[in-house]
């Protein structure tokens, strides 16, 4: 098991690795010519070719990759002129934990709301209950969060006036209203993943509630709730959290568009307003925190196989 | 479910219908009520973008500042914009945007990974880790934020919207062309043309690839929806399509500055693309259950 435990980590190394080679690649590919962006437009061949070998950049790819990776490690990760700041303080500091907040807020709250619903859909099978559920999942996955989030604006924020339109308060420091304001965009990123959760604990907990230890478990005289709720649902954690590990891009590319439908200042306005200023040390930022968390995230969970399913813990 | 079904379909009388595929053919409409609706639903939004010069009853760029925000009346069904254009008409002329730059970043997309599944598949040893863990690479951003990189280099518009959005679709195909790869690789028709030395890049070609082909089409009807809810997204962040091009995610922008007080500016490209996007995705799983192969043993 550490053996293969081991291997995992090796192999997500590797992946790493990719990635940073191509969000490197990424400032090489940009265009214009960094020089001559930054000696403005009259400049001597001296002084050009000076700045070049002065920034490294007359080196061979390999060399400048790895004196980036090294500074990148270290969080020099250069400065953003239009944030007029640190990347490092704008991005990881500032960005980051806004999208993490949020991400996690619905992720809990998804959770929460779809693993019941597919639970009641998995006993209620083809009633209309089920079948309502099933329309609703279908339509949450389907339907587009920026669109949702500007009707819950429109209805709950404008028309109600229950919550406020947007603006972020940060739920570290003052909690309920941090909750208060993370309410709305929290329900239009968790919709979708209500939907799926519903859909997953729904299929699985079916095949669940034929196996024989189910049976047995009704054979026993146990509580129908004990049956379901401890026996059944104990058994839907695993392809639950491969799934969750799996969809970890589509809940931080929900957490993009919906900062921008609520103007929350976290990774996605960051990275939209990087490509309008072309600003691409922060657009490179935006994409290895996004990687590193996808992939670190998934590692995580293949990691957490043993303990979820006992069976996977005898070592070969 | 479906394995009563096709019990019952095969237990109808055979002398009532004319030939065994019209009659496979018509039962799967009726066999899926929900996937036939959604279809016509497809087909009609295909045909609305067809035909939208015809159908539109504006023209969906010219401005006429009398009739700005106005909400929906007899003569404007889904009311104007803040530049006084007419909702409909511009919805009708977005399907356009949206279905073309589907369709074709699907084939980028398609193609991309059909070449980086086949070497994957086909190579073996390091060179197939190497491509694997490539595929990992590209797979660890999700599609939104590689297409925003993708614009960063490439910039604005339509066509860069198609190749940023074709780009970072590569990933998930390749994966799974790899992995038919894998299957037919090791089947005994591969191992007997082999033998009959024929050449290897002729079994490739003859042998291999039709069996890939397929569930790579099935695929590609499934991820059209993805890639137009990705191109409107990049379209409603403010980076893809510049105005004033009639796009639907650019339209949901623009309205979203007006929510309190014209909300059908938002509304109604949204509901367009929402309703699309439903459709395709029934369309999708149905196409999935009746032709996935993978799905068919199991039922």
């Amino acid at each position: 098991m550490l053996f293969k435990a081991l291997g995992k980590i090796a192999q997500t190394c590797v992946v790493l690795f990719v990635v940073s080679v191509a969000s490197f690649g990424l400032l090489k590919l940009a265009p214009g010519d960094p020089i001559q962006i930054m000696l403005g437009s009259e400049y001597s061949q001296e002084s050009y070719d000076s700045l070049r070998s002065e920034l490294g950049l007359d080196q061979p790819f390999l060399v400048q990759y790895a004196d980036w990776a090294i500074q990148f490690v270290q969080g020099n990760w250069g400065t953003s002129y239009v944030a007029r700041a640190e990347i490092f303080t704008y991005a990881f500091k500032e960005a980051l934990p806004v999208t993490l907040t949020l991400a996690s807020f619905s992720l809990v709250f998804a959770i929460l709301v779809g693993v019941p619903l597919g639970v009641l859909s998995a006993i209620k099978k083809d009633t209309i209950f089920d079948a309502g559920s099933a329309v609703l999942a279908l339509t949450g996955t389907a339907f587009p969060s920026f669109l949702l989030g500007i009707l819950l604006i429109w209805f709950f924020a404008v028309k109600l006036q229950l919550f406020p339109v947007m603006g972020y308060v940060s739920p570290w420091e003052n909690f309920w209203l941090g909750i208060y304001h993370m309410i709305l965009p929290g329900l239009t990123l968790s919709t979708y993943f209500i939907a799926m959760i519903t859909r997953l604990t729904r299929a699985t907990l079916i095949e669940v509630l034929e196996q024989p230890y189910i049976a047995a478990a009704r054979a026993r005289g146990e509580p129908n709730w004990r049956v379901v709720w401890v026996h059944g649902v104990r058994n839907i954690a695993m392809p639950l959290v491969t799934i969750l590990g799996l969809q970890l891009g589509v809940l931080l590319q929900g957490t993009v568009l919906t900062e921008t439908v609520f103007n929350l200042p976290g990774v996605g306005q960051m990275l939209t307003s990087a490509v309008l200023g072309r600003e691409y040390l922060v657009v490179q930022a935006g994409v290895m925190m996004t990687a590193v968390l996808f992939i670190g995230v998934n590692l995580l969970v293949d990691l957490s196989y043993p303990f979820l399913d006992p069976r996977l813990r005898t070592s070969k | 479910m479906s394995v009563q079904m096709t019990k019952g379909v095969a237990a109808a009388p055979i002398a009532a219908t004319p030939s065994p595929s019209a009659k496979s053919r018509r039962s799967v409409f009726i066999r899926r009520p929900f996937f036939t609706a959604a279809l016509l639903v497809a087909v009609a939004y295909v045909l609305a973008a067809i035909f939208a010069p015809h159908v539109a009853p504006f023209d969906p760029v010219k401005q006429d500042f009398n009739v700005m925000m106005k909400a929906p009346s007899v003569v404007h069904w889904m009311g104007t914009d803040s530049y006084g254009q007419d909702i409909l008409s511009r919805v009708i002329f977005g399907a356009r945007y949206a279905l073309i730059i589907g369709i074709f970043s699907v084939m980028i997309g398609a193609v991309g990974g059909l070449v980086i599944g086949l070497a994957a598949g086909l190579s073996g040893g390091w060179a197939e880790w190497g491509l694997m863990r490539l595929i990992d690479a590209i797979l660890a951003l999700p599609s939104l934020i590689l297409a925003v990189a993708f614009i960063a280099i490439l910039g604005q518009g339509v066509d860069k919207v198609v190749i940023a959005v074709g780009l970072s679709m590569i990933g998930p195909f390749a994966r799974t062309v790899r992995s038919d790869v894998m299957q037919v690789r090791v089947q005994l028709f591969i191992e007997a043309a082999q033998l009959m030395s024929i050449s290897y890049l002729r079994v490739v070609v003859r042998h291999v690839l039709p069996n890939v082909i397929f569930p790579l089409a099935v695929q590609v009807t499934i991820r059209v929806s993805e890639a137009i809810l990705v191109s409107s997204s990049l379209s409603f962040l403010g980076i893809g399509v510049t105005p004033p091009t009639p796009d639907w995610g650019l339209m949901i922008s623009e309205g979203r500055d007006f929510v309190s007080f014209a909300p059908w500016m938002s509304a109604m490209p949204g509901f367009a693309l929402a309703l699309l996007l439903i459709a395709l995705s029934i369309v999708g799983d149905g196409v999935r259950e009746e032709f996935d192969p993978k799905l068919g043993k199991e039922s």
